[in-house]
């Protein structure tokens, strides 16, 4: 999409939206990388919940759909 | 002494989900006009749960929606619910990700069955929360005000039955309390009532039939003021709390004299 996609970027499904990230990040370096604080945010990744210990070692891979959700006012 | 304090000496807490409960208020979260009047509202409430959504982050942030940055998980019980699911499948799914955030086990399960009335599919319902209580949930299920439907979801292993009142957001109050009272005689889970109350009369009716609970939104998110809202329902709540073990005078159709009739002059 951008000159960074021939320098390292790769296409993931993010929230329901096609969108360049890094090449190379995990989970944690997604979340980092998109201004989230992990502790407020669940990941679903390619429909798996993805358990909060794991986001420091869990790669993102072109192609991943990946649903980052969190808790909103709801009755 | 003030009302909580004689509440704590003449009524049992609410045990729900396995933790004990001194209010019998659970406050829903949405519709708010801002975070600040929120938090004021929950706080003058005394309610000691409050249900939270499960969305999308906003990646553009348009706006900072997420509830955490508002609301100290220390202070209150965050029950996750999942409102806007329309089949079992989804609601199951909004349920792992509500746990996965790390505030326990329990969910409030919705499976609506129509977007206008949003009443529940009751097929949905049974089978999401089998599929939920197998996989080690808690689940305090919202439901129409059906025995029958009731009955099923305590042989589910439900952790409680939420009737309704009168449909969510509608204001109606409690359309059938014979029915509302049939399920609390007969299901040994907690009975709390969930939506459709929409002043303080309302939820001291609900309260006055012998239900456990009572969980309201809108009727506090949409009042003009919802912070004098969210003290009169706790008062209305803990008022048909105490009406209802009291226990009522019987109805007559005839006047009977509070004063003597002896001892009147000539």
């Amino acid at each position: 999409m951008t000159e960074a996609s021939s320098g390292g970027t790769i296409v993931v499904t993010l929230n329901g939206d096609e969108r360049d990230v890094p090449a190379g990040l995990t989970v944690s370096g997604l979340l980092a990388h998109l201004g989230l604080h992990e502790r407020l945010v669940v990941v679903e990744l390619n429909r798996e919940i993805l358990r909060r210990d794991r986001y420091a070692e869990a790669p993102v891979n072109a192609g991943d759909t990946i649903e980052l959700v969190q808790f909103v006012g709801g009755g | 002494m003030t009302v909580a304090e004689m509440l704590e000496k003449i009524d049992e807490p609410l045990e729900l989900a396995g933790r004990k409960f001194r209010s019998r208020l659970i406050l829903g979260t949405g519709k708010y006009k801002d975070n600040e009047t929120m938090v004021r509202a929950i706080e003058a409430s005394g309610t000691e749960i409050i249900t939270v959504a499960v969305r999308r982050v906003d990646l553009d942030r348009t706006k900072e929606e997420g509830i955490l940055y508002h609301l100290d998980p220390d202070k209150w019980a965050l029950l996750p619910n999942t409102a806007g699911c329309y089949n079992a499948d989804d609601a199951v799914r909004y349920a792992g990700l509500g746990r996965a955030a790390g505030f326990g086990d329990w969910i409030k399960l919705e499976v609506i069955g129509d977007q206008e009335t949003l009443l529940p599919d009751v097929e949905g319902l049974l089978e999401a929360a089998g599929t939920l209580v197998a996989n080690g949930f808690k689940v305090l299920a919202y439901t129409n005000e059906d025995l029958i439907t009731a009955l099923k979801l305590e042989q589910a292993g439900v952790a409680a039955v939420m009737p309704l009142a009168s449909p969510i957001g509608s204001g109606l109050g409690l359309l059938n309390p014979f029915n509302v009272r049939l399920i609390k005689s007969r299901v040994s889970v907690p009975v709390i009532v969930d939506a459709g109350v929409g002043t303080a009369s309302d939820a001291c009716v609900t309260m006055e039939q012998g239900v456990d609970g009572i969980l309201m939104n809108t009727a506090v998110a949409a009042a003009k003021d919802p912070v004098r809202m969210a003290l009169a329902m706790r008062y209305a709540t803990e008022s048909g709390r105490l009406a209802y073990l009291a226990g009522r005078m019987p109805k007559r159709e005839q006047a009977t004299p509070s004063s003597p009739t002896a001892g009147m002059l000539d």
